[in-house]
Order: structure tokens, then sequence, then C-alpha cells
């Protein structure tokens, strides 16, 4: 198994949806976030392109943050899921310092926190909450392992690109261009 | 000076009120700090609820969590408006009911006029008072004199209270600054109006095309997962806009029109449509009304006569039309939705009618269907008395293709000074904030300060709530049953919206206060039920259903009546004058209004100066959510949009904040940001609309931005409705605070 | 034109619009550790070299200082730590990978042996102290009596001492250890590039010894062992200037992110700090005023060292801020 999850940049508007959506699911607190959208506007007046993405934990198969863990605490679940466990978390903030896309935060209780894939969910087949919610149809979540996967198919058929490779981490979130 | 009706900053206030009136502005680490571990759906109490954070009006369930408080809202799979996905502003509906800023008891503005406050009363003083001064003005006035002015389910309510005492003087911004210029075009044209879900079948459609239609930011959830299919299926988008909207960067076309010149481009797109041989002969030779004289009209509109008053480059208007004209039938030219534009606006709304015809879109697969919807009988009561007068009565003279009360109108006749015949003395403001949606908002004032007596139903201390002489606090929509939705959709459908909580503070619902306030005004034949789940339980057994089902599913659809599309060359009747559809418009033609639209200069920016235009942020509905503390932190203030040319001229810098000063001289009170953005053409800025709240009550929201209703002074009254057209305003961009004196000008 | 923002309006404490997780926490405790290596290492070291009489500053009084500043270090860590009552998980497992884990263990075996080694000279240090800082003498012979009072101490002391030489073995080793460690915590940020270079950890190191050798400098009386020092100093500052080039050098050859990091330094939010504050400062002044005295010209010798300690401290505050700055993304 190797959970992972596409995001159609030609299809989110931006919403934020599966920002409140991962919020009430996983009770992020007020003023964290465990995904985030961004914009990113190329050219010039009239010829523009708009990409817009819905980022967080690429769930990354070579894991810096996992690495950096003096507690293991950071750990790799089934499916290549990177989670925290919280009371094994000093908070001392190396894994926040080791992930190159700033996708986890001191959770004002003082362990790190992030995305965890709703592992509480899709380990009962389930979506997660963020690609439950998202009005577009702009997220899939899915078994890369599994040829037939609607993942799969995607990767397979579309173009698509990973955020910042050259740091390394081989993410698992791909984003469809 | 004072004046009898200052606005009152709620925060301000009586002693009393501070207390629970403090700014929840604290910091709290988690939303629902009582919940570490996430919800288990299949064990957790759901209970059916619709959406009122916007009005498209979501089916879904409510999540509780063990501690009964609601954790998470879920579109209900079976319904059509959500497909079981809710936007991020129903997702968010939980904010709105822990927002700690919320209204929480009723107000009272106490002492002699002039005293600037207002204490907490008891729901038996706050309602005896309303029903008191309710008469009062009656009997001394008329009850027509009353006016309603209302948005939302709530409204319904409110409407019943006031058909009981004798006055049809209800109006909404909904309307008259929104959709009414569209429906209207549409019923001169189709005779039947567009009506909300918009029946576009987008599911199905080759071709779409927005003309200022900002669909992804203004995220009404049907529409957006319905253009979203689209695009998986290959549906070609065509964006009309003078800013790169979202919609525009999903489009094949992006035309970045002049502001205020879509009729000279709808009229070019019919010629084009028209003389190169490419609309639906069949479809018009069996259906229209007045082809030839259409045809006359637009002759001179060529592409390159458009081109010089929209700055659309001739071919790409053909290239356009020939993509609609590929996918015909299956075109759906939207209709947009907020139209209050530029005075012409049934005019333009009239040529999208009329384009749409062109290509045969109406009643087809992939154009737009036709909606149904299930019929539930009213609970049963006495004929409503008739009023003497109505709204029309101060209207159509003027306005002839009103169709229902017109805001501005109501206004304009609760003015000292109205030279209309008939005059408005109070006002009840059910859930809409006149100040922010209404434009002029001087005028606005004035007629506060004129009333007799202003009682406002809302749930959050919005600005409105500052003038009213009472404040009644209304529960959330998830505290709180309201009558049925029975959608007008593909399927008819049936939904129910029940309390997943107790009503939290002193707040109460809708169809309780309507009716508190009837009982005390001797009305009671009207209301002739214990409360309302009475009245559901009989509605729905009158279409074999009943309140015990709705509990459980939320959602309940029906089989349809009448097909969803027209047969290929099927007999049709058009509910218009001729039978037909009407390209030329004989009512209109009767009313002496154009009979078929006809493209008028507007004023364009002097130099310096730069047209606002205004639209939605995804994440917010106009100003009502900029206080719920989950969309707040999606966006806390709007930003005003330059494009790099003009923010070169003025030296300006994204993030610096500057203030706005339009035509009248008007300043902006609260400083925006700027936000440097090759999205914008260099004629206009952009201006999220909801933002730069004045009551500081609400404490996320207050301040943060700068408002576009306020810098509205102008506005372009459409001619057929009366509706007020809002984007004829240009402002400066100031870099330094203005002084006051100016900001009072 | 480009642009690109987060518009979901994400403003996470320490993170957005720049990470800024470690605070003065980290870098101080950073210094201190480096220092505390420093003087550990030219105690071993010179004891090695059989010089413990002769340059007895250095391997029989300065490495009394080690275990406060490593106390001293891991209260700042500590301080830094977010989930601090968990604190003693690091100790419930080792995780090789892990960078923190290794300077957790490494602190743990430190910390005893920085007090063993000075508790074999408290006699020298009695003495010492009878003559200079003679605040010390209270501290240090209330310490020898403690020490007599319990027995088994009494003995392992003397074991230690007698065994001083294997001793000296085991805490050069280590020291070398906590020195690289300074370095390494930071260069095995992968995603910082302003860290993720091979060079800080030999940076570090010399860095932390030519700190403790400036400490020893000034706490010396005998104008030998200044010498030495000031000599060991002026080697040390040179190659770290080396390394600075390097490190400049290996940026600017790399990817755009690298240059993007180096120049931060170049014009650059921090050149004002690092080139005046860190080079200047604490490595080139210093350099000047130690070659000066060694031609003769007198200079009091507290102020290179000053220098060099006050450099060395803010290196690792520049270090430790200006790396958070740096990203790959956006
Ligand atoms: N400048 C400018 N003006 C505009 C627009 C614009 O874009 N720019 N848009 C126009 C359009 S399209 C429209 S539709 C109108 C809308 O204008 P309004 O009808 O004023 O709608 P809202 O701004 O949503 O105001 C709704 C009010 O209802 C309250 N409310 C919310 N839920 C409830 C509830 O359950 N019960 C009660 N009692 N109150 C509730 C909110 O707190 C808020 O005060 O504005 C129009 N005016
Ligand atoms: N998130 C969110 N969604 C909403 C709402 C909300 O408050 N929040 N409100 C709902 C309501 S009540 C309504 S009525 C709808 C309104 O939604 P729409 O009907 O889509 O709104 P408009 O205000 O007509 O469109 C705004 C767009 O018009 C463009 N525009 C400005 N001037 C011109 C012009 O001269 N010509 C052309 N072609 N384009 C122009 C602007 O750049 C902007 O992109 O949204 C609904 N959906
Ligand atoms: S919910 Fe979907 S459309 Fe909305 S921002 Fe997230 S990914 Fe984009
Ligand atoms: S995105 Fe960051 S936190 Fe997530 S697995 Fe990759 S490195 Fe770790
Ligand atoms: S902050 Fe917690 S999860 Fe992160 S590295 Fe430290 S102990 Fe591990
Ligand atoms: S997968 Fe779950 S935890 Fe991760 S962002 Fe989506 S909703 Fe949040
Ligand atoms: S579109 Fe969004 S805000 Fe409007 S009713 Fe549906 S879920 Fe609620
Ligand atoms: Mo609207």
């Amino acid at each position: 198994m190797r959970y992972a999850m596409a995001m159609d940049t030609k299809k989110c508007v931006g919403c934020g949806d599966c920002v409140v959506a991962c919020q009430t699911e996983n009770n992020v607190p007020l003023g964290y976030a465990r995904d985030w959208i961004v914009e990113k506007v190329e050219g010039t007046y009239p010829s523009l392109n708009l990409e817009l993405r819905s980022e967080r934990c690429n769930h990354c198969e070579n894991t810096p943050c996992v690495r950096t863990c003096p507690t293991g605490a950071s750990h790799v679940i089934e499916g290549g899921i990177v989670k925290v466990t919280h009371d094994e978390c000093i908070g001392c903030g190396a894994c926040i310092q080791a992930c190159p896309y700033e996708a986890r935060y001191f959770h004002p209780d003082g362990y790190v926190d992030k995305c965890t894939f709703c592992d509480h969910r899709t380990s009962k087949g389930q979506d997660t909450a963020c690609v439950a919610v998202c009005p577009t149809h702009s997220l899939t979540f899915g078994d890369l392992d599994d040829e037939n996967s609607p993942i799969s198919k995607l990767l397979r058929n579309r173009k698509w690109k990973t955020l910042a490779p050259e740091a390394g981490t081989k993410p698992n979130v791909y984003f469809l261009i | 000076m004072k004046t009898r009706r200052d606005f009152i900053k709620i925060s301000a206030l009586a002693a009393g009120g501070l207390a629970v009136l403090k700014p929840a502005l604290s910091f709290s680490s988690g939303f629902f700090p009582d919940e570490e571990v996430p919800l288990d759906e299949s064990e957790a109490q759901r209970t059916p609820t619709i959406c009122e954070v916007c009005f498209w009006n979501c089916a879904a369930f409510a999540y509780k969590d063990r501690k009964g408080k609601v954790q998470k809202i879920i579109g209900n799979d079976i319904d059509l408006h959500s497909k079981g996905r809710l936007c991020p502003r129903g997702t968010g509906g939980p904010g709105m009911l822990y927002d700690k800023d919320r209204l929480k008891k009723p107000l009272l503005r106490v002492g002699k006029p002039g005293n600037q406050k207002f204490k907490e009363v008891s729901w038996e003083e706050a309602l005896d008072f309303v029903a008191k001064k309710t008469r009062e003005v009656g009997e001394k006035y008329g009850y027509e004199s009353i006016a309603l002015l209302d948005h939302g389910t709530t409204a319904h309510h409110f409407e019943h209270l006031f058909k009981s005492f004798g006055s049809d003087n209800t109006a909404e911004p909904a309307i008259a600054q929104c959709l009414g210029a569209r429906e209207a075009g549409f019923i001169n044209t189709y005779g039947a109006g567009i009506g909300s879900p918009e029946p576009t079948d987008l599911r199905n459609a080759k071709c779409l095309v927005l003309i200022g239609s900002h669909i992804g930011e203004n995220m009404h959830n049907g529409i957006v997962q319905d253009m979203s299919t689209g695009l998986d299926r290959g549906m070609t988008v065509i964006t009309v806009d003078p800013r790169f909207s979202t919609a525009a960067s999903k489009s094949k076309f992006w035309l970045p029109i002049k502001p205020s010149t879509d009729i000279a481009l709808l009229l070019a797109w019919m010629h084009v449509l028209i003389y190169e041989d490419l609309y639906d002969k069949d479809y018009i030779e069996q259906y229209a009304y007045g082809f030839d004289e259409l045809k006359a009209h637009v002759r001179p509109f060529t592409p390159e006569w458009a081109y010089t008053k929209t700055d659309i480059p001739p071919q790409d208007i053909r290239k356009t039309a020939y993509e609609m004209a590929k996918a015909a039938p299956s075109v759906v030219i939207h209709p947009g939705r907020h139209t209050a534009w530029y005075g012409d606006d049934t005019q333009r709304t009239r040529a999208i009618a009329i384009l749409n015809a062109l290509l045969g879109a109406w009643g087809k697969k992939g154009g737009y269907y036709f909606p149904e919807k299930i019929r539930i009988p009213r609970f049963p009561h006495p004929k409503y008395p008739e009023p003497e007068w109505t709204w029309k009565d101060i209207t159509k003279d003027k306005y002839k293709g009103a169709f229902t009360g017109v805001t501005n109108i109501l206004i304009d006749a609760s003015l000292p000074d109205t030279k209309l015949k008939h005059k408005i003395k109070a006002w009840y403001v059910v859930a809409t904030n006149l100040i922010q949606s209404i434009p002029d908002q001087e005028k606005t004032k004035k007629a506060l300060q004129n009333m007799e007596f202003v009682v406002v139903v809302d749930t959050m201390p919005t600005e409105i709530t500052g003038y009213a002489d009472v404040v009644l606090p209304e529960c959330t929509y998830l505290e709180r049953y309201d009558y049925l939705r029975t959608t007008r959709h593909k399927i008819p459908q049936v939904a129910l919206r029940m309390p997943a909580v107790e009503p939290m503070y002193d707040t109460k619902p809708g169809w309780w206060i309507s009716r508190e306030i009837g009982l005390r005004l001797g009305l009671d034949k009207y209301f002739p039920w214990k409360d309302i789940e009475e009245v559901l339980d009989w509605q729905l057994k009158q279409v074999g259903s009943s309140l015990e089902e709705m509990k459980k599913v939320g959602v309940k659809s029906f089989e349809r009546e009448e097909p969803l599309y027209l047969e290929d060359g099927e007999d049709y009747f058009f509910n218009t004058n001729t039978g037909k559809i009407e390209l030329y418009s004989t009512d209109l033609d009767a009313m002496g209004y154009d009979p078929m639209p006809v493209y008028r200069e507007h004023p364009q920016p002097e130099d310096g100066f730069y047209r606002l235009i205004y639209g939605r942020v995804p994440m917010h509905t106009f100003g009502r959510t900029i206080n719920n503390p989950l969309l707040n932190e999606l966006r806390d203030e709007n930003h005003l949009w330059v494009n790099p040319k003009i923010a070169k001229l003025l030296d300006l810098k994204t993030g610096q904040e500057v203030w706005l000063r339009n035509q009248d001289g008007v300043v902006s009170t609260f400083p925006v940001k700027v936000r440097i953005t090759e999205r914008i053409r260099f004629d206009s800025v952009y201006l999220p609309h909801g933002f730069g709240q004045k009551n500081k009550k609400m404490g996320r929201a207050y301040g943060r931005g700068a408002a576009d209703s306020e810098m509205i002074t102008r506005v372009e009254i459409d001619d057929v409705t009366g509706g007020t057209g809002m984007r004829g305003n240009f402002v400066e961009i100031l870099v330094e605070k203005p002084q006051k004196e100016e900001a009072e000008s | 034109m480009k642009e690109e923002l987060i518009i979901s309006g994400r403003n996470i404490p320490n993170i957005d619009p720049v990470l800024h997780i470690w605070h003065w926490q980290i870098p101080l405790y950073l210094f201190l550790g480096g220092l505390a290596a420093g003087l550990l290492f030219f105690a071993s070291y010179f004891y090695i070299r059989g010089r413990g009489n002769e340059l007895k500053t250095s391997v029989q009084i300065a490495p009394a200082f080690a275990p406060f500043f490593i106390i001293i270090g891991l209260l700042a860590l500590l301080l830094d730590l977010k989930h601090q009552l968990y604190f003693w998980r690091l100790y419930t497992t080792f995780r090789i990978e892990s960078p923190m884990s290794w300077g957790a263990w490494t602190l743990g075996v430190v910390l005893p042996l920085s007090f063993i080694w000075p508790l074999t000279y408290l006699k020298e240090m009695k003495k010492y102290f009878s003559k200079n800082f003679t605040f010390m003498y209270p501290i240090v012979s209330w310490v020898d009596t403690f020490i007599k009072s319990i027995k088994p101490l009494e003995k392992l002391i003397k074991w230690f001492t007698k065994h001083r030489y294997g001793l000296a073995w085991v805490v050069i080793v280590i020291s070398v250890i906590l020195g690289v460690y300074t370095g390494i915590l930071l260069s095995a940020f992968n995603a910082r590039p302003l860290w993720n270079t091979s060079i800080l950890g030999p940076l570090f190191l010399t860095s932390g010894l030519s700190t403790g050798a400036a400490l020893i400098m000034w706490s010396s009386k005998s104008v030998k062992e200044r010498i030495i020092f000031s000599r060991i100093d002026i080697l040390l500052v040179a190659v770290e200037l080396f390394f600075i080039v390097h490190l400049f050098m290996g940026f600017l050859a790399s990817g755009a992110v690298q240059i993007e990091s180096a120049q931060l330094f170049l014009g650059g939010e921090f050149t004002a700090i690092f080139w005046i504050g860190v080079v200047g400062i604490g490595l080139v002044l210093p350099l000047i005023l130690e070659t000066m005295e060694l031609f003769g010209f007198h200079v009091p010798i507290s102020i290179p060292a000053l220098l060099i300690l006050i450099g060395g401290l803010i290196f690792r505050f520049v270090m430790v801020d200006a790396g958070q700055v740096t990203r790959y993304l956006y």
C-alpha cells in the first residue's frame, strides 16, 4: 500500500473548503492549519496563467522529518502515512526545521501536529475529510500500488509535478497540471 | 449633534451589556477545545439541516460530538444543491453557531430620544414593545406604512406576519441589488424567470459563457460543482470579465472587457450568429417572435464596431461566437446572478436571454432545463386582509418592469422629504444588513432616522443592528426549525431543517418571534398552530411523508411531472404575450422601454480615477461570515487589486495601506492593503465585498479592509425594474491617511 | 510579473511568513556546547601530550567551566522544548539518524565527564584559586569537603585521577563529537539550504575550539600559556576564515536556493551583522590584535579573547536565524 494524493490545479478554485473541513474534522486549533491554499500567477496582462494549489504534508517517501526526530514521535505507518505520536513528542522543533514544505507546526499544547492523511478515516476506506468535501473534486486520495485506483489512473493520464523535488524528499502529493 | 437614531456601537453600551457582549477576540487554542480525537461518524448523532450561510440552501447533516457540540456539517448525498459536499462557508457553519460575538439577548434602545444606549431586556419586554409600536404606527398611518426589508429563510415567517396585519411592503436587497434585472430580462423574453438555483444544465453543456459571473469565487455550490464536472468533460468556457477571475483562469477564452460595455459585445455576438447563419433556424422559426426585427436591429453591430467599445479584438468576438455555435444547443450563456451593474441591466440580461434563444439552448439538454418543484400546501389559515396600497403603488408608475418590492424605493418612501404618494413610517429589518447591501449609505441612514420605529432581527451585531430601536436575536439555523425547502431542480425535492442543538444564549427562532408578535397583535387566527413542528408534520403528510421520516433522511425526492427538456419540434407555449420567445419584447415595448437591447455609453473614469468593481471571495458570504472564526481564518481582510502599471504610476507596493476617495469625495473609513496583480485591467480596481465593517462588536471583522458599499454613492437605476446599478463609481487611491474633514465631506 | 501567495490566510505562529522555530535557546546551546567542547578538548589534548603541568590553566583549571556551560546549555535546550514534560522521551530511545538524539546522548555522556575531569584536579584548583579569582575559592573548597564526606565518591575520583590518561582519551573523542555535533545539528537539515552543507560541522568545531582557546587564554596567568593559545587561536581563526570562504564558494556554485541563501550575507538582511559582527569583530580584529601581540605590541589579552567569544556567539545566532529564513519553496 502506498497512499498518495493527487491535487488538480486546473479545477481547484482556491475556496479553502479543504482547509475548513480539515479544521472541523481534526479539531485543528484556530490560527493553525494542516492544509492551505497557494495561488500562483504568471504572465503579463492579458496572457496569464493561474495555478491554485491545496497543499499539505506530502507524506514523503524519504522523510527528513522522521529521521531528525530524536524520540521516534514522528514515524511512518501503514501506507507510508507520516504521523506524530503526541505524547512521545518533546517539541524540539527538529522535524519542523527538517520539512521543506512547512507542513508541520507546534500545536498550542506543545507537540508537533500535521496532516495525518486522515488515517482515522482512510483506514476505514473513507476519503480524507478534505477530499470528501472538495466541491470541485480537485482532490483524489488513493493507493499508488493499486494500478486501477483512480489516483493511479490520474497520474498515468495527466501531467503532474511535485513540489520542490530538489529537496529530495520524494513527495507523495502530486499536483496535476 | 445627536440625532434620534445614531449608530450605536453595541460594544460600548450600558454596563449590563458589557459582561455578556465582551469581544470574543480572545485566542482559544482549539475551536472545540474539549475534543481531541476526531469524531467517529458512525456513532455520532446527526441531525438534518439546511445551510443558511448563503441562499443556495444546501441540505446537510450536522454531526455532534460526545459533549453534544456541533462538530462538523457534511452535505446530504442525495441533495441536489450540495450533492454531499458543502462549500467552505457551509463547512464553516459551526463557526457561526459558536461565534462568541453573537447577539445574545434582546436589546432595547433606552431613555429619551437622543439617548444612545441599549439595554438588555427580556423577550416579553422586547416583544411587547414591538407589538405596541407596530400597533401605534399601524393605527396612526395604516399597517401599509410598515415595511419589511428581509432576506433568507427567516423572511418567510415575517412575510406571513406582515400579510396577516395587512402590509405587502416587502423588499429584499437580494432582488433590487441582486438578481431583479436578470429575472426581468428573462421574464420579458421567455415568460419565465431564472429562479434559484439557476436551471443551467452545466453537467451536459459543451460550452459555458460567463459574463461577469465569477463562478468559483461566487461559491454557489451547485454551479461550482457543475462547472467542474464540465471541465472534466472538456466543456469550453468563455469568460467575459475585466478581471482575470478564477473562472477566467479555467477558460479557453478570457475576454478582458472594458467594464460597462457588455451589451456591445452581446450585440456583436448576435450579429455574427445571425449574419453568418450560425443560429438555430428551426428553433427560432418554431419558438421565437421578432427575429426579423432583431436581425435588422443588430445589423450595424459588427465585431469591428464592438471592438471600439469593448477593447475585445474582432477576431476574438468571432472565434468565441463560432465556439458557441459549434456547441449549440448544448451551450449556456450564463444569466449571471448579481446583475445590478450599470442601470441598463434588464436590457443586458435580455441580450443574454436572446443569445441563448439564438443558440436554441432554452429547454435543451446541455442548455437550460425545465426545473420542477413539489407544491406543498400551506397550513390552512383565513384569507389575509387586503392592504389599501402596496409597493406597486409607489413603484410601478416609474419602474414598470418591477415584479416585487424594491428596497431602494421603500427607502425613498421612508425619507422625510419623499415625493412618493405613500409614506413608510416603520421598518422591520430581518436578516439583511442594509448598510452594507444598499448603495448610498447616507440615504439609508437618513431614512432610518426618520422612522417611528425600527426592529432588527439578526444573529450578529452587524452594522444595521446599531440603528435599531429593538434588536431581536434570532438563533442560528443550526438551532431552529424553518419552513420546508421545496426545491426547484431537476428532480423535485423537499428538505428539512431541524435544530441540531438547543438555542444558545437567550435567542429564539424566527417562526417563534413572528408568531409571538402576531399573537400580541391579536392575529391569533393566522397562527392556528402550537409550534412549527405541527405545521411541518401536517405539510409533509400532505405529500406522503412525515416529520418523523424527514428527521431521518433530511431530503426526499419526488417524481417529475413534466419532461426535463423540450423534445425536438415539440409544441411549447411560452408565458409571453405572443406565446413565443420574444426576441422583440412586446411587453417592454408596451411599457415604453426598448423592445430590443440597445447599447448606451456609460461614463468612464477621469484621469487619476479607476472604476471600482467588486465581487465575492469564495470563503465569505458578503459581510455576514467575516466574523465567523473558521472563515475569518481563511480571509480576514480584503485587498485592493491594482494593475502593476497603475502601481508603478502611483508608486504603490503590495501590502501597502491606502485609502479610497470616490468621485463624490467620499473617503473610505478604513485603509485597505494593495495587491498588485496582473489579474486586472488598468482602468479598474477590484475590491471584494463584505469587508471594512464598522461595528466594533464584530471583533474579528471590525475595521478589516475597506467597504465597497461605502464608495458606492452614484447609483444608476435600472429603468425597467428600479434596481440599483452599482458599478458606475470611480475611486482615486490615496497613499496618506486623509484628513477627517475630507472624510466627512 | 510573477505572483505567488498563500491565499487561505495561513498564518501559523513561528512558521509564517518565515520560520522562526528556534529562538535564542538553540544558538546559545550551540555556543556553550562548542565552548565546552573546546575547553575539554584542549585539556585532554595537552594532557595526553604530557603538558599537563606546564599548561596548567588549560588542563587543570579552565575545564571546570565546562560543566556549567553544559548545564546552562542543557537548560536552554530544555527551555526551547515546547512539550517539556515529555523531555525524558529523549532518553528512552536512541535514533541513529537524528542529530538531536546524538546530541542528547553525547551531552548525557559529556556532562558526567565534564564534572569528573575537573574533580580530579581539585587540589590544584584550590591552590590556583587561593591566588586568582579568589571568589571561587570557597566554592572549590566546599566541593572538596563535600566529596571527602562521601567515601565512595572520593574513591571514584581517586580512581579517575589514577587513570587520567585513559580518561583523557575518552574526553578528547567525546569533545570532538560534541564540537562537530553543534555544527551537524544544523547541517543535517536538508530543508534549510543555508545549513545544508558539510562544511558546517568542521566550521562549528573550529569555532568552538577557538572560543575555548580564547577563554583559556583569557583566564591564564602564564605568559607562555597565553602565547601558545594565542597562536592556536590565530591558526583556528585562519582556518575558520578559510572555511567561511569555502562555504560561500560552495553556495554560489550550487542551485538557486543555495545562491539565495548566500545572498542573505552578500547584500541581504544578514550582511552587516555577519561581516561586521562575525567576521570583523569575531575573527579579523582578534586576528590582527593577536598578531600584533606576537610582534610585541602590547594589547590586553582580554580584548581579543572577548571579541572571539562574542563573535562566536553572534555567529551561532546569525546562522540559526538566517538558516530559518532559507527555504526551497515560494
Ligand atoms: N456594495 C455591494 N452591495 C451589494 C452587493 C455587492 O456585491 N456589493 N451584493 C448585493 C447582493 S447580490 C445581495 S444578494 C445583497 C445581499 O444583502 P443582504 O440581504 O443584506 O445579505 P447579507 O449581507 O448576507 O446580510 C444578511 C444579514 O443577515 C444576518 N443573518 C445571517 N443569518 C441569519 C439568520 O439565520 N437569521 C437572521 N435573522 N439573520 C441572519 C447576517 O448577520 C446579516 O446581518 O447585497 C447586495 N448589495
Ligand atoms: N462565496 C460567495 N459566493 C456567493 C456569494 C457570496 O457572498 N459569497 N453571494 C451569492 C450571491 S447573492 C450572488 S448574487 C452571486 C453573485 O455572483 P455573480 O453573479 O458571479 O457576481 P457579479 O457581481 O455579477 O460578478 C462579479 C464579477 O464581475 C466582474 N465585473 C465587474 N464589472 C464588470 C463588467 O462591466 N462586465 C463584466 N463582464 N464583468 C464585470 C468582476 O470582475 C467580478 O469577477 O454570488 C453568490 N455566491
Ligand atoms: S476544496 Fe477543492 S477547490 Fe476548494 S481550495 Fe480545496 S482543493 Fe481547491
Ligand atoms: S512534507 Fe514535510 S512533514 Fe510531510 S513527510 Fe515530507 S518532510 Fe515530512
Ligand atoms: S518536535 Fe516532536 S516530532 Fe518533531 S522532531 Fe521533535 S520530538 Fe520529534
Ligand atoms: S488529509 Fe485529513 S489531515 Fe490531511 S489535510 Fe486533508 S483533512 Fe487535513
Ligand atoms: S452554497 Fe455554501 S453557504 Fe450556500 S447554502 Fe450551500 S453550503 Fe451553505
Ligand atoms: Mo445576490
